[in-house]
């Protein structure tokens, strides 16, 4: 039971530390996807906006957002799907992409390929396929260390 | 207005529908790994836009039908797809020429309905665009690859072409409901579509070294719903047959 509201910017840190299901490495807000937090008096209602229309992981995030928000005790909730503006690679943070490559994902770049090798950091770099394990991902790989690797598409 | 929204947002939401089923039957079957997922990927981005859609078009009904409903529990004659996205694999090619053929005109498509006077229509175009740009994008690469490829494989896409083209025509006809959208500023004359989608497809074939055929009959019957082809009742019992065994489960 909340006796007081907690202030927007305690409910963003929250948010924060909630893992995207298909790339636990980054969280939702590093994804970009949470657009909205307000209040409606005693109603906390989020905005979030999809990757991709047919996203599995979607449906998952609504779940995941709702069980952190409700394990800070938040009871009244509502969740809205927004779809434009539509998501872009743009408003992934740069934590976010930092992250990204950190963990093996080439983060996007307006160019529409990866900059470097995620592993060796070599620029030697070709397309396997322009798709790869989840819909915001393709398959490259290095030419120099030979690894594939994905990337994430810029969209 | 309700009525011919409804049916247009039904057209939409049918060739998204019934191509994404399409397209998913070859997972686990395409020629390469690379290729298999990214045809899975093709399918789910399809059903995902088909869930966009047709949820709208229960919303705009107002019967209390959502996308499951209309996908699951309509048959043959209530779907108002497109001819060609209910048309047979074939090979891998043949898959690619009509994901080509069906791209191309599906992107001008979402682009005009981006300034729909529909702010519902207009939202779900703006996403669903971005996801066919990456569409159209491989197809034709794999088309001009294939069709400027080995003997075979240019002969398979030729074949595949004269295959799939009468039922080009059928995408920019235009009747009663199309008249009705054009007037509300919801959605554009289909013949508007033509002319820069003849010229991207000659370009393309031009570099597949494939010959557009000169005959422009259409088949049609498909958005109207007047007349499906025989394709289209045996791809709904493979799709319907568990909402058709269990009516209503869910997962």
């Amino acid at each position: 039971m909340v006796v007081e509201k907690p202030s927007l910017d305690t409910v963003w840190a929250w948010l924060s530390a909630v893992p995207d299901p298909e790339i636990p490495v980054i969280s939702l807000t590093d994804l970009g996807i949470i657009r909205d937090v307000q209040w409606h008096d005693d109603t906390l209602a989020v905005t979030v906006t999809p990757t991709y229309s047919g996203c599995p992981a979607t449906t998952i995030i609504n779940l995941d957002i709702e069980t952190a928000l409700r394990g800070h005790g938040i009871e009244k909730l509502t969740l809205k799907r927004q779809l434009s503006p539509a998501w872009t690679t743009d408003w992934l943070s740069d934590t976010g992409r930092a992250k990204l490559e950190a963990y093996g994902i080439a983060p996007p770049q307006p160019a529409g390929g990866p900059k470097q090798c995620p592993r060796c950091k070599s620029t030697e770099v070709e397309k396997i396929s322009q798709f790869g394990s989840t819909p915001c991902k393709a398959q490259w790989r290095c030419t120099d260390c030979l690894e594939p690797f994905d990337y994430f598409k810029c969209i | 207005m309700s009525d011919h929204l409804f049916e247009y947002l039904c057209r939409m939401g049918d060739n998204t529908l019934v191509l994404g089923h399409r397209v998913s039957e070859w997972c686990g079957h395409a020629p390469v790994l690379e290729e298999d997922i990214a045809l899975a990927n093709t399918a789910l981005d399809l059903i995902g836009q088909t869930t966009l859609w047709l949820d709208l078009a229960g919303e705009v009904e107002g019967a209390g039908r959502n996308a499951d409903k209309l996908a699951f529990h309509r048959d043959v004659w209530d779907f108002r797809n497109l001819l060609l996205v209910e048309q047979p694999n074939g090979d891998f090619g043949q898959t690619m020429m009509r994901q080509f053929l069906f791209d191309a005109w599906h992107l001008g498509q979402l682009k005009a309905l981006m300034d729909s006077s529909n702010a519902q229509v207009a939202a779900i175009a703006e996403k669903s665009s971005k996801e066919v740009t990456y569409h159209l994008e491989r197809a034709r690469d794999t088309v001009i690859g294939l069709g400027d490829g080995t003997e075979e494989s240019h002969a398979r896409m030729q074949a595949a072409l004269n295959k799939l083209w009468p039922y080009v025509g059928e995408m920019f006809v235009s009747d009663d409901v199309d008249a009705a959208l054009v007037a509300g500023g919801i959605a554009p004359d289909p013949a508007s579509l033509r002319p820069a989608y003849d010229a991207l497809v000659s370009d393309v074939f031009l570099a597949a070294t494939l010959k557009k055929p000169q005959d422009d009959f259409a088949h049609k019957g498909g958005k109207s719903g007047k007349r499906h082809s025989e394709h289209l009742g045996h791809i709904l019992t493979q799709m319907q047959w568990l909402q058709r065994a269990y009516p209503d489960a869910t997962w």
